[in-house]
């Protein structure tokens, strides 16, 4: 009996890895807060992701808790922030866009569903002054 | 060295497709392919600095539905206090204004593309206001709870007209829709009642 022809599974292979690198984007950050999304039902998706900005809100994770104590704190990127700088981060984010793309930029607001409004607002308002003014307030499909 | 024809031994290849698989699992697990969902919302933009606090646009009180959500998450609409459940149905019934109630938006007509003159009630305004103490995944139900009166009435309408879901209609019939029931939810200063900050 002759050896099946294996020459040509590793095209396959990388065929494989090719869709899946197309169709699948990088963790960009890693998460410092903890994030479960809340719960809705008339959600909608939120496209062009490269046109998103997200801002994490939540409690520290368990390990960084100790460090940073245990109230809901803001990450921009790869580090905790406070409001103020989020008109910063903002400007950067938008700078670095093409022209054309700046007036679709959104804000994807991941806050931990256990966060008070309070520090939820001062990002709205912080967002207002930076004409941030489309934003998706993250959530999950509920499950019924 | 001996000249002559000396045949180089082919590379042992049959180990690519496992290079390749261990790539390939690596990619798997440092992606994500979950697509993000989430209610799209618009702020407005940020007041004029040297603007009075004039910002309290005359908006008569009929046009108005009032939301306040405390921080014990309680939830109170137009000065009665209701359940998230309850909602739904309060803001439907305020933006269609079936009965043209007095105490209900008021109605005008509008020439609509699509639709003709109608009666709309496009100067309601539904505010929703919140404490600093809410949590978010309340104040996250109401928001789902406001959009879902718009969409359902954006559905019935959809439906009565054309017998189709408002999202299968065209671009210009959703347009149509849409001018109709104008999505109006403002979001208000907050306020801080008596709370610590």
């Amino acid at each position: 009996m002759p050896a099946l022809n294996t020459s040509s599974l590793p095209d396959l292979i990388f065929t494989l890895l090719f869709f899946f690198m197309m169709v699948t984007s990088m963790r960009e950050v890693t998460l410092k807060v903890e994030f479960r999304p809340p719960q809705g039902t008339e959600l909608e998706k939120l496209e062009k992701k490269n046109l998103v900005t997200f801002i994490y809100v939540g409690k520290p994770t368990k390990d960084l808790r100790k460090q940073f104590g245990s109230d809901s704190r803001i990450q921009l990127n790869d580090q905790f922030a406070e409001v103020r700088e989020i008109q910063d981060y903002i400007t950067q984010e938008r700078a670095s866009m093409s022209e054309a793309d700046q007036p679709q930029m959104t804000v994807s607001l991941k806050i931990d569903k256990d966060t008070k409004m309070g520090i939820v607002t001062d990002i709205k308002q912080a967002l207002r002054q930076a004409y941030a003014l489309k934003i998706n307030y993250s959530a999950a499909k509920e499950v019924d | 060295m001996a000249k002559g024809k000396r045949s180089v031994p082919d590379i042992n290849s049959s180990s690519t497709a496992d290079i390749a698989f261990l790539l390939l699992i690596f990619f798997l697990l440092t992606t994500s392919m979950d697509t993000d969902r989430g209610l799209a919302r618009r702020l407005p933009p940020p007041p004029e600095k040297d603007a009075k606090v004039d910002d309290e646009v005359t908006v008569k009180e009929r046009n108005v539905l009032q939301i306040l959500l405390n921080k014990n998450d309680q939830l109170m609409c137009n000065g009665e206090q209701i359940t998230v459940k309850e909602l739904r149905e309060r803001a439907k019934e305020f933006i269609a204004n079936p009965t043209d109630d007095p105490n209900m938006p008021e109605k005008h007509p509008k020439n609509i593309p699509g639709l003709g003159d109608v009666m709309v009630t496009d100067k309601h305004v539904i505010s929703l206001q919140n404490d600093r103490g809410t949590t978010y995944s309340e104040y996250i139900k109401v928001q789902n709870e406001l959009v879902a009166a718009y969409n359902e009435l954006r559905d019935e309408l959809s439906q009565e007209k054309w017998g189709k879901n408002y999202s299968e209609l065209d671009e210009s019939r959703q347009e149509a829709v849409r001018d109709f029931y104008p999505q109006r939810i403002s979001e208000a200063e907050p306020k801080n009642y008596g709370d610590k900050k």
